[in-house]
């Protein structure tokens, strides 16, 4: 926990901070950066509100477990309440965040994660924790710009970072949906763990088509937006 | 202009309808009684307001009742409803018989965010919040209304992911100016969203159900990807900070999958974490859908499963299966084939 002067105790369970910087990095989609107050294990999520606001969302962390800063990375949701607020705030505006919780982590052996938008957010966290080594990245997005976090993916990834875009052709993007790049697979590892990470309908159907495609269930680790 | 629905607005909501078309504050609990306590379909019927206030109503509202498009009957005389919601969406509704029982499986979402591998409903994604009018309608606007002597809140959806809605028509089911139902008569079902849960303890006293189905987190969390974020000991251990009894009970429910969480392990597990809560365990019989690579316990196991729970002193049932042929049992509900694309996928 760091000093007492980086927050004040806001209730039972919310911290207030003072947002450090807010950075629109698409289109609608934004990296909150906050003083980070407690160690967490890459993939866990906080939850995030606004004095006086409605009850608070969760959020994974979008950022390493040595990291100074605690990132956040949300898209602006059309009549939500939260998230067009978080996209107006300025540095130095409080926030609220909890402890670090959830249980949707990784570790060092070799692994698939699938991410569609910004469900990419807890494996760019394990990535930049030092989880990356053996993985394989495939992340959906309806356009080339949703592939956030590509410019450090891809180097150190190479073609195991697939980007998979359903909207746009470009380079050395597989153009379809993630699903379709998946079915498009003979050889998916059967002894791997695949993590999955999006919207519901992007889970169910990726978690379907894995089976089908003779992936055993329990290696199937999903984390659902709610 | 599309008027809005009096159906499923809360007296203090209607009293700030009768503020708004200049009808006296009295108003409200009239609209409220023809609303929820008499049979009639119209503001034109509501005839003890005057002619000048239904007419200031019906320029901002109607009435707003909903009739199911489809009706299906079971060979067990369970029913399932088709109802149309706001933005042509579908959701179901089950009716079931049980001697003078008539219990209402109600619905709370249009499908469903939580992505439980054993559930036909998660397989259509989610398509929107049921607002609290369109879920005291699936009792109101089906042909056992009147003789509802339960509602579950165990269809479509994931209730506490509802939260405010769901609160608000248990508020309309159970307050006088309302249906002026006993709590006792209204049991909500959840995964485990534990914010949700904690507030429906506080605001409500309608029996609470938590769908278990492992006592393992690891092997759950493969069943409910739930578990990674309110992990099952987390909600556990805010359950045995309330109270619970004659007057509000809390059961859990356990679907039993052949050769996975069936074992007497898993039995002993369970009456483990349970202790200390005064509970009931009901077994359902898992209802294999497409793509599942899960399978049904057989009913030897069933009740072996069972006795060994009574035998370590937790009250534990099997549920009947009700309205499979009609695909209106445990985790069948689905509208997945009337679900119109509204954008394309993010992935």
């Amino acid at each position: 926990m760091k000093k007492s002067t980086d927050y004040i105790k806001y209730d039972d369970e919310l911290f207030q901070v003072a947002l450090l910087k807010n950075d629109e990095i698409a289109p609608g989609v934004y990296v909150l950066s906050l003083p980070r107050l407690h160690d967490f294990k890459a993939g866990q999520v906080v939850k995030i509100g606004l004095p006086e606001g409605e009850p608070p969302r969760m959020y994974s962390i979008c950022s390493g477990e040595k990291e100074d800063e605690l990132k956040i990375l949300f898209n602006v949701k059309g009549g939500g309440w939260l998230t067009p607020r978080l996209a107006k705030l300025q540095p130095g505006a409080p926030i609220l965040i909890s402890e670090p919780m959830g249980d949707f982590t990784g570790n060092d052996e070799p692994a698939w994660w699938v991410a569609s938008g910004t469900g990419i957010a807890p494996f760019y966290s394990m990535f930049k924790s030092g989880l990356g080594k053996n993985k394989t990245v495939v992340h959906g997005g309806r356009y080339l710009q949703n592939f956030y976090f590509e410019d450090e993916f891809l180097p150190e990834l190479n073609e195991r970072y697939i980007r998979c875009c359903s909207q746009e052709k470009g380079g050395d993007v597989y153009h379809g949906r993630l699903t379709h790049f998946l079915d498009d697979q003979d050889n998916l590892p059967k002894d791997e763990k695949f993590y999955l990470c999006g919207s519901p309908e992007m889970v169910v159907e990726t978690r379907d088509l894995l089976i089908r495609k003779g992936i055993p269930y329990g290696n199937i680790i999903a984390e659902i937006y709610f | 202009m599309e008027k809005e629905r009096l159906f499923g607005k809360t007296l203090d909501e209607l009293k700030a309808v009768a503020a708004q078309v200049g009808l006296p504050k009295f108003a409200a609990k009239q609209m409220a009684d023809w609303l929820y306590k008499k049979d009639i379909r119209s503001i034109d019927e509501m005839t003890n307001l005057s002619v000048k206030g239904r007419e200031a109503l019906k320029e901002y509202y109607e009435f707003g009742l909903t009739e199911p498009t489809k009706v299906q009957a079971s060979i067990d005389g369970t029913k399932k409803y088709l109802f149309p919601t706001d933005h042509a969406k579908f959701i179901e509704t089950a009716m079931i018989p049980d001697d003078d029982r008539k219990t209402v499986c109600v619905s709370s979402q249009v499908g469903c965010k939580m992505g439980c591998l054993f559930c036909m409903t998660g397989k259509q994604g989610f398509q929107g919040h049921l607002t609290a009018g369109e879920i005291v309608n699936q009792i109101r606007s089906i042909e056992e209304n009147g003789e509802v002597s339960n509602i579950v809140y165990m269809g479509m959806g994931e209730p506490f992911d509802n939260l405010d809605n769901v609160l608000k028509s248990i508020e309309i089911l159970t307050d006088d100016w309302g249906y002026a139902m006993s709590p006792k008569r209204i049991t909500v079902s959840t995964i485990g969203i534990i914010p949700g849960m904690k507030k429906f303890l506080e605001t409500s006293n309608a029996h609470l159900a938590v769908s278990l189905h492992s006592p393992f987190d690891e092997e759950r969390k493969q069943l409910m990807p739930i578990q990674t974020a309110y992990p099952v000991q987390k909600v556990l251990d805010e359950i045995k900070s309330w109270e619970f009894g004659r007057q509000r009970r809390v059961s859990f429910e356990y679907i039993m999958f052949g050769g996975l969480n069936d074992t007497p392990a898993h039995a002993k597990e369970l009456a483990r974490i349970l202790n200390g809560i005064k509970c009931r365990i009901n077994l359902i019989r898992f209802h294999p859908i497409p793509d599942t690579p899960l399978k049904s316990s057989n009913e030897e196991t069933l009740q072996s499963f069972k006795d060994l729970l009574n035998s370590k002193g937790i009250l534990t049932t099997i549920r009947a299966s009700r309205g499979q042929d009609i695909y209106a049992a445990c985790g069948l509900l689905s509208t997945k084939a009337l679900v119109k694309k509204e954008e394309e996928p993010d992935y």
